[in-house]
């Protein structure tokens, strides 16, 4: 990019120029960082890792309903139920990757142990009384209260995600540069060159899936918070892995800032085509099917691959 | 108790039937391009669509309209693998994955854009037809799913087994590069094993519509359903996947007679991550190299 004068310039522009927009505008830009956010949080395992989870749904699900929970029953804060979620999720994806990868599960094969694991997930939800069954639960709003994670306007909650989605970003830009990020590469390259040069794949997998865990879980938690409605296909579904996943693919996995850039272009694209075809439900994701496709075929490194395959004198081998 | 059971047992039996025709599809295509197609339920939803539509409008009997949709997605699956997955071949592994998922995505919304997410009955004068035997009730129509399922997996396998065009799939499945220095058309047969398999899981909807709803994401759990017949027969092994079809019927069953609201679901699931972790190459396959 432009140096690191872009970034900053992005960074200060998403930080005050939204008190100034519409609350239409303000709402997309809230699913933009919504999902650039759960991209940035797959992209730790997807991306830099190479393995593709089909179903970080379960480590979403696992935070919206740890801190929903907590917070009806216990009346705990969401602010604290959200790191207890985490840590849930991070301790389900440590368990759920021991058992993939322990036993070599590796490519598709993990895609769809991930999925599964997701899917037992949502049906244990769905018949299960005490978490709402497939009713759902609801987050009682009276009205604002900044210690219960709850606002009256819509302002305070993007400010939230957008900490959150620079934060995901931030830890992914040190782990790139750290230890955890070439081994990561290397496995993603060639799992067995890697452990051959000794590297210890388990582990260093399983940090990702961890850490990709843990701040996936928040993203439940936020999501809860904002719409104070969770269900469990809401949360659980495939849904929420695809939208993790697709902007990822689409800015480019494996980058810092292609998933919030993969974000900026679905988000607005899936509102833009709600709004036009309205009533005609499933207009959005039949797009999101076929630019997946286009920009497979066509963009296989997504948008931040093609930037900097254009302009190759900015350094860094392709 | 014993009546439950037999019941289940027989219910599981007549499910798995289809559940195996669908895999069978899946895994000749799995075996032939090396590919999971996540788009294999989608194409099903169709199928059963097409049928759908057969039977409404030109008042066509979904066992009948096997005769217009078998061709017809022989064609669409030929067209999806030479369009969408031919050209990236080279592509890695998981992106090939992401492929199928697009396309799954697009066809899924596809149909609910076109005919909305109500569910759709075909009510044919044998839909409620049904006998006994020994207080166990048997549905004819799941019956002759069941039957009609077996019988076609059955005929593909011989005709794998004897064609030409047959022969050819099978080497590609087990030694790609071998296959393409005897002179066979690889592209093409890829082509053809997606064509094929397409039109097994579309004949597997129109069977199952006389009893079963339509609607977009039917095809879903099928998929799912199909994803653990697959792996438990052994990716690519098609025997494998027709009795992987029985065995997840019998689970899925009995799951649901002895157990409350859908958990049913969970045994499947269950069976499924079990056979993925302790035996990824499938309960009748031989070690093969990933």
């Amino acid at each position: 990019m432009a140096g690191r004068l872009g970034p900053l310039l992005a960074v200060a522009a998403l930080a005050a120029v939204p008190p100034l927009l519409p609350k239409y505008v303000l709402e997309v830009l809230i699913s933009v960082l919504f999902f650039g956010y759960l991209g940035a949080c797959w992209n730790i395992l997807g991306g830099y890792g190479g393995q593709f989870s089909f179903g970080h749904a379960a480590f979403f699900g696992i935070g919206a309903y740890t801190s929903t929970l907590l917070f009806l029953h216990l009346g705990v804060t969401p602010w604290l139920g959200m790191v207890a979620g985490g840590i849930l999720a991070a301790a389900f994806g440590l368990f759920a990757g021991y058992l993939s990868f322990r036993y070599g599960l590796r490519g598709p094969y993990f895609s769809l142990v991930t999925l599964a694991f997701a899917e037992m997930l949502r049906v244990i939800a769905v018949n299960w009384k005490a978490v709402g069954s497939s009713l759902g639960l609801v987050v009682p709003n009276r009205g604002s209260a900044p210690v219960l994670f709850l606002f009256a306007d819509k302002l305070p909650y993007y400010y939230v995600i957008l900490v959150m989605a620079l934060g995901a970003l931030a830890i992914t830009r040190m782990i790139e540069r750290s230890r955890m990020g070439y081994a990561l590469a290397a496995i993603r390259e060639n799992e067995d060159a890697a452990e051959a040069a000794g590297v210890d794949a388990l582990s260093t997998k399983l940090a990702a899936m961890a850490l990709s865990s843990f701040l996936t879980a928040l993203g439940g938690t936020f999501y809860a918070q904002y719409f104070a409605y969770i269900d469990p296909s809401l949360t659980f579904g495939p849904a929420i892995s695809i939208g993790g996943l697709l902007p990822a693919i689409v800015g480019g996995a494996g980058t810092v800032a292609g998933p919030l850039l993969g974000s900026f272009v679905l988000t607005p694209i899936s509102e833009l085509t709600r709004a036009v075809l309205r009533g005609r439900a499933g207009a959005d994701i039949m797009l999101y099917g076929l630019i997946l496709i286009l920009v497979i075929s066509f963009l296989p490194n997504g948008l931040v691959g093609w930037f900097r395959s254009r302009r190759p004198a900015a350094g860094r081998a392709a | 108790m014993t009546w439950l059971f037999l019941q289940a047992v027989v219910s599981g039996l007549l499910l798995g039937g289809v559940y195996g025709l669908v895999a069978s599809g899946l895994s000749l295509i799995f075996g032939v391009l090396r590919i999971i197609n996540f788009a294999h339920g989608a194409v099903m939803m169709l199928g059963m669509y097409a049928s759908y539509w057969l039977f409404v409008l030109v008042g066509l009997d979904p066992y009948l309209s096997i005769l217009v949709t078998g061709p017809l997605f022989f064609v669409l699956g030929m067209l999806i693998q030479r369009i969408v997955i031919e050209p990236n071949r080279a592509a890695a592994e998981h992106n090939q994955l992401l492929l199928t998922l697009g396309v799954a995505l697009f066809f899924e919304n596809l149909a609910l854009v076109l005919w909305q997410g109500d569910f759709r009955t075909v009510r044919v004068w044998y839909s409620g037809a049904s006998f006994l035997v020994a207080d166990v009730l048997v549905e004819v129509p799941r019956l002759i799913a069941a039957g009609g399922a077996v019988l076609i997996a059955l005929a593909l396998w011989g005709f794998l087994r004897t064609t030409d065009a047959g022969k050819a799939i099978r080497a590609l499945s087990e030694e790609p590069e071998g296959a393409r220095l005897v002179g066979i058309d690889v592209a093409r047969i890829r082509g053809v094993a997606f064509g094929i398999g397409s039109a097994c899981v579309a004949v597997a909807g129109a069977l199952v519509t006389p009893f079963f709803y339509v609607a977009p994401d039917v095809g879903e759990s099928f998929n799912i359903m199909a994803f653990v017949v697959v792996v438990l027969g052994g990716m690519g092994n098609f025997l494998g996947a027709l009795v992987g079809g029985f065995i997840v019927g019998l689970a899925e069953s009995l799951g649901a007679a002895f157990l409350p609201g859908s958990l049913k679901q969970l045994v499947v699931f269950g069976l499924f991550v079990i056979v993925l972790l302790l035996r990824p190459e499938g309960l009748f396959g031989a070690r093969r190299g990933r």
